[in-house]
C-alpha cells in the first residue's frame, strides 16, 4: 500500500498506509482527522488514482441537505413531462412516469453507490455540516444503500471506499464514529516532510530543503493562530525556487514569510522569534 | 537476547488472544472510551488482514478501530502500553520464566562502558526505537549493578541518564566524533528515559514477582492541571474539547425548533424558474438565539493556579458565545471583554489582565460583598431573564462581610447563575468559605477535574427554556 501510495506522489506515514489498506480490504469508511492541510484531502486522491478508480467528492458546508448530497427530483423535466402528456392520460399513468429514474438528478452520495465501477468517495469537511445530515449518512456509510420513498431501495452495486475528512471543528457523533475506521493525520515528522518538500519541489537543493523544513517545524512549535500546512512548506520551497535563494537567512525569512504564515498577529510573534533565531545559527553555519 | 518483551503474545496464546482483546476493551471502557460492541468486531475483522509479528501494525490497526478521537487515542496508547506490558509480564511471573543474560555485563570495565555510552549516544542520535531498547536493558544491568539502585524508579531513570552522559544541551568539551557532542534531539531522549523507566518496572516485578498496583489513568492524567503556566498546554488541550463540545450542543439546540418560516420574497424569485408556480419553498434560515453570559472570574492569589485555567475557559467561551461580557475581581470588579475580544493570543490576553486586575487589586484580599454591588450597578439595566451569570471562585471572603443578598438581586435578575468552585466539595464552607450563603441561590458546580468541567458544559448548553421556567 505505501509504495503504491508513494508510486502517485502521496508519501503516507505508517499509519496512514495500514488505515488505508484495512478501509480497502474491510470496506470500511475512514474517519480521517487532523490539522487543516496535513494531506488530508490528497490521501484521498492519492488513493483514487493509486486504485484506478474515480475520485467522487462530495464537499460539506453547513446547511448542505440531502437534496444537495443524495439526489433530487429534477422537477422541471417533470412538470414538462405533465404538460407534454396535457390530457387524456389518467394520474396513475403519470405518477408511475415521473417518478422514475429518469428523472432522478443523483448527487455525490447517489453517484457514488449507483456506480458501475467502484469508486473512491471523498465526504470532505463532514464537520461543517449539522448533525441531521450525519445521521443521514449513517445508512449509506454502514449498508451503502438509499432508500427513496418513491422508488424504493437502491442498493449498491460496487463497495465504495469511502473517506471522510474532518477538521476537529466540532465533536462527530458516536453513532458516525463507530462506523468508521479513525485515522489521525498529524504535522509529520522532520525527515518524513523534507521527503515530501523533496518529492514536489525536486530542483531545490538539499541544504535549503532541510533548512526550510526545520524553520517550518520551528513556526509550528510556536502557538500560532494557523500553524503552516504541509502545502505551504511545499509554496515555500517553490517560492524559494523562483527567487533562486541559495540559503534561508533572516532577510528571506523576512521576505517570504507570507508565503507561511497568514494572520497578521501570527506574523508579527513569527518574526519575533524565528527571525531572531535565525539570525543567530546562520551566522555560526 | 530473550524474545521481544512488546510483542504481542505468541502464536501458542492464539486462543486467549481474543480475550486479551476483550481485556483490552474492557480497561479501554474503564478509562472512559467509548468501545462498543461493533468496535470490538471491528477490532477483530481487521486483526484477520494484519499480521500480528509487527508490534507497530498490531497497535495501529486496533487503535484505528477502538479509538476514535485524539482524546481517546491519547488514552489508548497509555492503555495499550499499560495493558500489554502487564500482561506478558504476568505471563511470565507466573511461569517462572527469568532473564539470565544480564549477569554477563556485571563486571564491565570502563572502556566497554564508555563504548555503551557511545552506542546509546549513537541510537538516540538515529533514533532507532530496536536499538534503544535493548541499549536499555544494557544500560540497566550496568549501572544498576555498579551503584545500588534506589529502588524508587524515577530517580533511577534520572541517574543512569546523567551517567551516561545524555543530555540535550551542546557539550562542546567532548571529542567532536562524539556523537553527544551537540546534543541529542530532545523527544528521543525521552522515548529512552521511557523505555529505561519500562525495563527498570519490569525488573521490579521480576524481583518482587508481583505486579505493582494499576493506576487508574482516569484522575492521575487527566486531572486539571493546578500549577502554574508549565501546564498551560495541558489546559489548552482541555478548552479545545471544551470548545468542541460546545460547538456541537449548539447545533442540538437548532434541531429542536422544527418550525421554519417561508420567506415569501425568496420563494417567489425560486417559483419564477417553474412558471410562478411556487414549486420550491424557501425558509428563512434559522438563527439560533445564543445566550448572553456575564462571567465574572477570580483572581485573587487564593485561586491562583485554577485562575490560568478559568481564564483560558474564558477565552474558550468568548470564541463561542459572541454576547458576553466577562470581568475579572479580587477586591473590586474590572471588564476585560475588551480584550478577550481585540486580543486572540492567550498569552497577550493572561498579560493585560494581570495589569488589569492590579487596578482591581488594592489589598489583594477578595471582597465578595463590594463586588456584588459594583456588578449590579455596572449590570443592572442589562441582566435580563434570558442572561445566564456564571462565577468562577472559591467564596472565600477572608471575612468580609459576604452580601448573599446582593448575589441573590443578581440572581432573580438573571435568567441562570452558575457558581464554578476550584476547590473539591470537602472543603466547601470550611474556614473562610461561605459557598452555602450563595449556593441557595445558583447552582454551584465543584470544578477541579475534566469531567466536572463537562457536566457544567452540559448544563451551560441546556436549552434556556427549560431552565427559565
Amino acid at each position: 500500500m505505501a509504495t503504491g501510495l508513494r508510486s502517485v506522489g502521496y508519501l503516507p506515514g505508517e499509519s496512514t498506509a495500514l488505515v488505508s489498506y484495512l478501509a480497502t480490504k474491510l470496506g470500511k469508511p475512514v474517519l480521517v482527522e487532523g490539522p487543516a492541510g496535513v494531506g488530508k484531502t490528497e490521501l484521498a486522491k492519492a488513493l483514487a488514482s493509486f486504485l484506478g478508480r474515480e475520485l467522487v467528492r462530495l464537499q460539506c458546508y453547513e446547511g448542505l441537505d440531502e437534496a444537495k448530497a443524495l439526489y433530487e427530483w429534477n422537477y422541471r423535466k417533470q412538470l414538462l413531462r405533465i404538460q407534454a402528456e396535457a390530457t387524456g392520460t389518467g394520474w396513475d399513468a403519470v405518477q408511475e412516469d415521473i417518478f422514475g429514474e429518469e428523472f432522478l438528478l443523483a448527487r455525490p452520495l447517489m453517484t457514488a453507490i449507483a456506480s458501475e465501477e467502484p469508486v473512491v468517495l471523498l465526504i470532505d469537511e463532514i464537520d461543517k455540516t449539522d448533525q441531521e445530515f450525519e445521521a443521514m449518512l449513517l445508512e449509506v456509510l454502514s449498508d451503502f444503500q438509499i432508500s427513496i420513498p418513491e422508488l424504493g431501495l437502491v442498493k449498491a452495486r460496487t463497495h465504495p471506499v469511502v473517506l471522510l475528512t474532518s477538521n476537529n471543528s466540532r465533536e462527530l457523533t458516536e453513532a458516525l464514529k463507530r462506523r468508521c475506521l479513525y485515522l489521525w493525520l498529524d504535522y509529520p515528522a522532520l525527515e518524513h516532510e523534507l521527503e515530501i518538500v523533496r518529492l514536489h519541489a525536486p530542483e531545490l537543493s538539499e541544504t535549503v530543503a532541510r533548512r526550510l523544513v526545520e524553520v517550518i517545524g520551528m513556526v509550528r512549535a510556536l502557538d500560532l493562530k494557523k500553524p503552516p500546512s504541509i502545502a505551504e512548506s511545499i509554496d515555500w520551497a517553490r517560492a524559494l525556487l523562483l527567487l533562486g535563494v541559495k540559503d534561508i537567512d533572516a532577510d528571506v525569512f523576512m521576505e517570504t514569510m507570507s508565503v507561511i504564515v497568514k494572520h497578521r498577529t501570527d506574523m508579527d510573534v513569527v518574526a519575533d522569534r524565528v527571525g531572531l533565531k535565525l539570525r543567530s545559527p546562520a551566522d555560526v553555519a | 537476547m530473550s524474545p521481544d518483551p512488546d510483542a504481542p503474545p505468541p502464536e501458542e496464546h492464539l486462543e486467549g488472544l481474543p480475550a486479551r482483546i476483550l481485556e483490552l476493551g474492557e480497561e479501554l471502557r474503564r478509562e472512559g472510551v467509548a468501545v462498543g460492541t461493533s468496535e470490538m468486531l471491528d477490532a477483530f475483522a481487521v486483526l484477520e488482514e494484519i499480521s500480528w509479528t509487527s508490534q507497530e501494525d498490531f497497535r495501529e490497526a486496533l487503535a484505528a478501530t477502538l479509538a476514535k478521537s485524539q482524546e481517546d487515542r491519547r488514552v489508548f496508547e497509555l492503555v495499550f502500553d499499560r495493558f500489554f506490558f502487564r500482561s506478558v509480564e504476568l505471563a511470565a511471573a507466573r511461569e517462572g520464566i527469568r532473564e539470565g543474560d544480564a549477569a554477563s555485563l556485571e563486571e564491565l570495565s570502563e572502556q566497554e562502558l564508555e563504548a555503551l555510552r557511545a552506542e546509546i549516544a549513537a541510537a538516540l542520535r538515529d533514533g532507532s526505537e530496536g536499538a534503544m531498547r535493548d541499549l536499555a536493558r544494557m544500560a540497566i544491568a550496568a549501572f544498576s549493578r555498579r551503584q545500588e539502585g534506589s529502588g524508587v524508579i524515577g530517580v533511577d531513570v534520572q541517574r543512569i541518564r546523567r551517567a551516561l552522559g545524555l543530555r540535550a544541551e551542546p557539550q562542546p568539551d567532548l571529542p567532536p566524533e562524539d556523537p553527544r557532542r551537540d546534543g541529542l534531539p530532545r523527544d528521543a531522549l525521552r522515548r529512552f528515559e521511557a523505555l529505561l523507566r519500562r525495563e527498570l518496572e519490569r525488573s521490579q516485578v521480576e524481583r518482587t514477582g508481583s505486579l505493582p498496583p494499576a493506576r487508574p489513568l482516569g484522575e492521575l492524567d487527566r486531572a486539571l492541571p493546578s500549577g502554574p503556566l508549565a501546564d498551560l498546554a495541558a489546559v489548552h488541550r482541555v478548552v479545545a474539547q471544551l470548545r468542541r463540545r460546545l460547538a456541537t450542543q449548539g447545533m442540538q439546540n437548532r434541531g429542536h425548533r422544527r418550525h421554519a418560516h417561508v420567506d415569501v420574497r425568496r420563494t417567489m424569485r425560486a417559483s419564477l424558474q417553474t412558471g410562478g408556480v411556487p414549486v420550491v419553498l424557501k425558509y428563512r434560515p434559522r438563527r439560533p438565539k445564543r445566550p448572553e453570559i456575564y462571567v465574572l472570574c477570580d483572581v485573587s492569589t487564593s485561586v491562583t493556579s485554577a485562575s490560568v485555567f478559568f481564564l483560558s475557559v474564558l477565552h474558550a467561551l468568548h470564541d463561542t458565545f459572541r454576547k458576553m461580557r466577562s470581568f475579572v475581581f479580587i477586591e473590586r470588579i474590572s471588564e476585560v471583554t475588551d480584550i478577550f475580544e481585540h486580543e486572540r493570543n492567550f498569552k497577550a490576553v493572561s498579560e493585560r489582565i494581570s495589569g488589569d486586575a492590579g487596578v482591581a487589586d488594592i489589598s489583594g484580599y477578595t471582597d465578595y460583598g463590594r463586588v456584588w454591588s459594583e456588578f449590579l450597578v455596572q449590570v443592572e439595566d442589562d441582566l435580563h431573564p434570558r442572561a445566564t451569570v456564571i462565577v468562577l471562585g472559591d467564596a472565600r471572603t477572608n471575612g468580609r462581610d459576604p452580601r448573599a443578598d446582593i448575589f441573590a438581586q443578581i440572581a432573580a435578575r438573571a435568567g441562570r447563575t452558575f457558581w464554578l468552585n476550584p476547590e473539591p466539595r470537602l472543603y466547601w464552607n470550611y474556614g473562610d468559605s461561605v459557598i452555602a450563603a450563595y449556593e441557595q441561590y445558583c447552582t454551584a458546580f465543584e470544578c477541579w477535574t475534566t469531567a466536572q468541567l463537562e457536566d457544567f458544559v452540559r448544563a451551560l448548553t441546556r436549552p434556556v427554556i427549560s431552565a427559565a421556567r
